[in-house]
């Protein structure tokens, strides 16, 4: 029996584009392709099949081996601390972790900082790193709106080009950490599958480096 | 008496983790290995003194009828290092199937896991971890599914990771990294710290090892010598001779990305994958420094059989 490795993809415009990077590294699956609501797809020829998940669960399929590998933001791999191995960064999906505040805030250290966010456990790290007491606000969606309805001081997001912030009236005030999308495995299904794992990286890694 | 008799009736009416418990057992106990009970329960003070050897942080703990701190017990080698005589110069074998009781990383609530394993104390030389490989690997072979034995050696990893930086912080970030299969971020850690990129070259090299024995031992040596400890590699290759002839030579992966806390392990340090299991099943190594930290003379080295994790077998592998 030919072995099918399994590949969660992160469903949305950067999961396309990391199809696009399967597909011309060798591992198309033109079933994809046709607009459809399928959430799997397989091309039994070239051993792969693809299936779409939401971007924050990439992770938790790969750790518990039902898929093989996928391609998951750095993002989510910091803030659940999945336990897979972290194979490639692809250089897509760039993007940076930041504390973003109202225009011209400054910290007053004599009180403990309210910090709202979806990445607690990014925050945590962050601010235990360099001795701040904080409080979390664990929210879902919509961080910006946070410090200016009063609910926290700062806010620690995701910034891409940073469009939403200045329309809130919100700026950058620290850098965390750069955000990528990078390619993970089980660490049970890397000693299985280990020959086809190993081709999709070497070819993605050549895709990677035309990239940069 | 009815239970000489009732071998097979026995058998029958035995779930998978029991019959694996005890086929385990059986491995054990023929290669020499004797069977060492415990109590349920040790003093907490055992437990707080280790605590970053435990896999997980919580400890159950209750007070005893004469006012002492107990614990249900969360690990069995801490125990077995506790209540066995040290002898440095003989060599003692042992074997356990024990509960213990770990916080569970899925639900955060506390958990009872079934494991097996055996411990070999004493005067412990490259014979004994071979056995001890020998024996792991036949472990895995019992369950009768594909299975793979990554081996890694502590001693090579930590010589080159600390050629890189004298600084702890960076050191773990790097060797978090390693065992992750991470090599990019390797680079980030030291542009960071402001350390040349050639300075992880060779831990780079170390990191990409995967494969047979055969195949990789060269390298390693190569390695192990640049980075100063040529006997690292050969104390490796010499544990790992056990499976130069044999069924097992293919189900043998040397993969640096096997860590351990180093300050308890040393030398050999291994995990077992079982196709269809996503996590390891088993995990094991050389740990004299911990028991040189519980004021033990004598070496050590083991490995535990994670047996709930392989009820998932009964499932199918495939989608």
């Amino acid at each position: 029996m030919k072995t099918v490795l399994n590949i969660a993809l992160p469903k949305g415009r950067l999961g396309e584009k990391v199809y696009a990077m399967f597909a011309a590294a060798g591992f198309p699956c033109p079933s994809i392709e046709e607009n459809n609501r399928k959430l799997i797809f397989e091309n039994e020829a070239v051993g792969v099949r693809y299936f779409w998940v939401k971007p924050s669960d990439v992770a938790i399929y790969v750790e518990h081996g039902a898929a093989d590998i996928g391609v998951a933001g750095k993002d989510i791999l910091l803030e659940y601390e999945p336990e897979v191995y972290e194979l490639l960064d692809l250089g897509i999906g760039k993007c940076r972790m930041a504390v973003a505040a109202p225009k011209g805030f400054t910290d007053s250290l004599d009180r403990t900082l309210r910090v709202a966010t979806k990445f607690s456990r990014i925050a945590q790290n962050y601010y235990q790193s360099i001795g701040r007491d904080i409080d979390i606000i664990h929210l879902n969606g919509s961080i910006e709106l946070a410090p200016i309805l009063g609910l926290s001081d700062v806010i620690v997001d995701i910034v891409e080009t940073g469009t939403t912030l200045r329309e809130n009236n919100l700026e950058v005030v620290e850098n965390i950490v750069p955000i990528s999308a990078r390619l993970i495995a089980n660490k049970s299904g890397f000693q299985f599958k280990n020959a086809m794992i190993e081709k999709v990286l070497q070819s993605l890694a050549g895709r990677t480096e035309i990239c940069k | 008496m009815i239970l000489n008799n009732a071998s097979s009736e026995v058998l029958r009416y035995m779930d998978s983790t029991e019959k694996i418990l005890f086929a385990l057992r059986a491995l054990y106990r023929e290669a020499g290995y004797a069977q060492y009970r415990m109590s349920k329960f040790e003093e907490y003070d055992l437990y707080s003194k280790n605590k970053d050897f435990l896999i997980s942080d919580g400890v159950i703990t209750f007070t005893d009828t004469d006012g002492k701190l107990m614990a249900l017990k969360p690990d069995v080698t801490l125990s077995i290092i506790k209540n066995n005589k040290d002898l440095p110069d003989s060599v003692q074998k042992l074997c356990y199937d024990e509960r213990v009781y770990r916080i569970s990383k899925s639900t955060g609530r506390f958990r009872e896991i079934t494991q097996a394993g055996l411990e070999c104390h004493g005067k412990i030389d490259a014979a004994c971890v071979g056995e001890v490989l020998l024996l792991a690997a036949k472990s895995m072979e019992l369950l009768g599914r594909n299975y793979v034995l990554q081996i890694s050696h502590l001693g090579i990893l930590s010589a080159l990771v600390d050629r890189i930086s004298d600084d702890a912080a960076v050191r773990d970030a790097i060797l978090k990294c390693v065992g992750e299969k991470n090599l990019h971020e390797i680079d980030e850690i030291c542009k960071a710290a402001g350390i040349p990129p050639e300075a992880s070259a060779s831990l780079k090299r170390l990191s990409a090892v995967y494969g047979s024995v055969s195949d990789t031992l060269p390298e390693i040596g190569r390695l192990a010598k640049e980075a100063g400890v040529p006997e690292a590699a050969d104390e490796l290759a010499e544990a790992v001779r056990v499976f130069a002839c044999g069924a097992f030579a293919d189900k043998i992966r040397l993969d640096f990305s096997v860590t351990a806390n180093a300050g308890y392990y040393n030398g050999v340090v291994f995990k077992g994958f079982v196709d269809g299991v996503p996590e390891s099943v088993l995990s094991g190594g050389q740990y004299d420094r911990l028991m040189r930290k519980m004021g033990r003379k004598s070496n050590a080295v083991g490995f535990a059989v994670y047996v709930d994790e392989l009820s998932r077998l009964s499932y199918p592998a495939e989608v």
